[in-house]
């Protein structure tokens, strides 16, 4: 039984972070890759995976941060400053330090990751490596990690640790998605005749809104809502 | 003079989302009614004051190379104070509106951009001006996209209804029907990009007389303001 639910909620989560909430077109996130690196596919690519990486670790990590030292300790998860012995406010921590606390540990993640790349696949760090430092401030990663933590459905404890991590990369798909279908489109329009005042962002612009327009079409896709 | 010429500049000629092309993504999401408009333009403006003058009071503390962290938590800390404050103030329905866009402004790299490439730079009473003068910007650019939408899409400015009006018994506008997809996220797309083209528009006219005239040209838009220092070309591509 337990099962089943949960394979519901991934199916759910999937279909409902890609398409029919898509980040950039529905939810308005990350709009500034989308306008700054999609000139060519190659680059909204490369940008596309680098913030699938970084959203899915960024998604656990700061699931995980949540539930053990922002919340309370509660029958579902403990709070680890309070089994450490440093006194918790009966609220807990979230209102004061969530916002600064994700920012911080989104800032680090990054650090580590570009570290890490750098000494064990070099070949990944060559293709992703400067996209990187550009995702700290990218604010699809926080929002996403915002998102998953926030009232999930009435539950306040937010998405469970595995379930964030996932949203994450279902987010992160969506934003390549986003990002690949953009691309191309400006590749064509490169050589279309735009009239002057429009070249450039209005009409990447205009084009994204007549992308949202077909996002819309997936709303309450196999009757998912979000 | 120069603390007046810091504050002057900043609403038009250098225009947070018109000209400087930052901070898109809460610019779009908040921009469904004038009232959440006002809301976030203010919550950003308040955090936008106070990291500008704290971060340029502290400036000659702050190790080059850990800056931008050290921005970021000022920052942050603005911003959940700012996060409290709304909480308590504003109409629940706003604060439903603004959502995680409050949180958000974090990332702004508005905010970010301002704090490198001014605040860093100057004295507490520039950066404070410097600050009003951006979030006098931000609050027009947010303004002039709202007004739009929620007349056309939900037929009311602050949430009064415009139509139908009616004198002495007689119907002088009828009712209109508003047009739902500009509140929702298509039409946020379209009005800001077709904004964008009007702004352009504007500027490449004037720039087309000024040539006439046989004057030299004014920087107008985006694209003719020198292209900004290193961290300029970043945020467009990261915030």
């Amino acid at each position: 039984m337990r099962i089943t639910t949960v394979e519901v909620g991934y199916v759910e989560l999937a279909i409902g972070s890609i398409l029919i909430s898509n980040f950039v077109l529905m939810k308005f996130l990350g709009l500034c890759p989308y306008l700054g690196v999609t000139k060519k596919t190659s680059d909204s690519v490369g940008m596309g995976l680098a913030v699938i990486f970084v959203m899915t670790l960024a998604s656990a990590v700061t699931a995980a941060l949540y539930r053990h030292v922002l919340l309370p300790s509660s029958p579902d998860h403990t709070n680890v400053l309070a089994l450490l012995g440093i006194p918790v406010p009966a609220e807990g921590l979230v209102l004061v330090l969530k916002t600064i606390s994700y920012i911080l540990v989104i800032a680090g993640l990054v650090q580590f990751i570009e570290m890490v790349l750098r000494k064990t696949v070099p070949a990944l760090y060559r293709a992703l490596g400067i996209y990187l430092p550009l995702i700290t401030t990218n604010c699809a990663v926080l929002g996403v990690a915002l998102l998953n933590t926030t009232d999930w459905k009435g539950s306040a404890s937010g998405l469970p640790v595995h379930l964030a991590a996932f949203n994450g990369f279902c987010a992160g798909v969506g934003f390549l998605l986003a990002m690949i279908l953009m691309s191309g489109i400006r590749e064509r329009l490169a050589e279309a005749r735009v009239p002057k005042a429009l070249r450039g962002i209005p009409i990447a612009f205009i084009c994204a809104g007549l992308m949202a327009l077909a996002f819309m079409g997936f709303t309450k896709l196999f009757g998912i809502t979000v | 003079m120069s603390l007046l010429r810091d504050f002057a500049d900043k609403p038009i000629k250098a225009n947070p989302v018109f000209v400087l092309v930052l901070g898109l993504c809460p610019t779009l999401a908040v921009s469904t009614s004038v009232q959440n408009a006002v809301a976030m333009a203010a919550a950003a403006t308040a955090v936008l004051i106070g990291s500008n003058v704290l971060i340029s009071l502290i400036r000659r503390f702050i190790p080059n190379q850990i800056r931008i962290v050290c921005y970021i938590v000022v920052i942050a800390g603005f911003v959940t104070m700012v996060e409290i404050i709304m909480k308590a103030l504003a109409p629940q329905d706003v604060n439903k509106a603004l959502g995680i866009f409050i949180p958000l402004i974090v990332v702004n790299c508005i905010i970010l951009g301002r704090a490198e490439g001014f605040a860093s730079r100057h004295g507490a009473l520039s950066s404070l001006m410097d600050a009003l003068g951006i979030g006098l910007g931000y609050l027009g650019a947010l303004l002039s996209i709202a007004v739009i939408r929620e007349i056309l899409g939900a037929g009311t400015l602050w949430g009064y209804r415009l139509t139908p009006i009616t004198l002495a018994g007689r119907t002088l506008v009828p009712e209109y029907q508003p047009a739902n997809i500009l509140v929702m996220a298509p039409g946020a797309f379209l009005v800001i990009g077709l904004l964008f083209g009007f702004f352009y528009w504007i500027g490449n006219r004037r720039r087309e007389q000024a040539r006439r005239a046989g004057v030299p040209a004014v920087a107008q838009t985006a694209r003719d303001l020198p292209k900004p220092k290193k961290q300029g070309a970043d945020e467009e591509a990261t915030g």
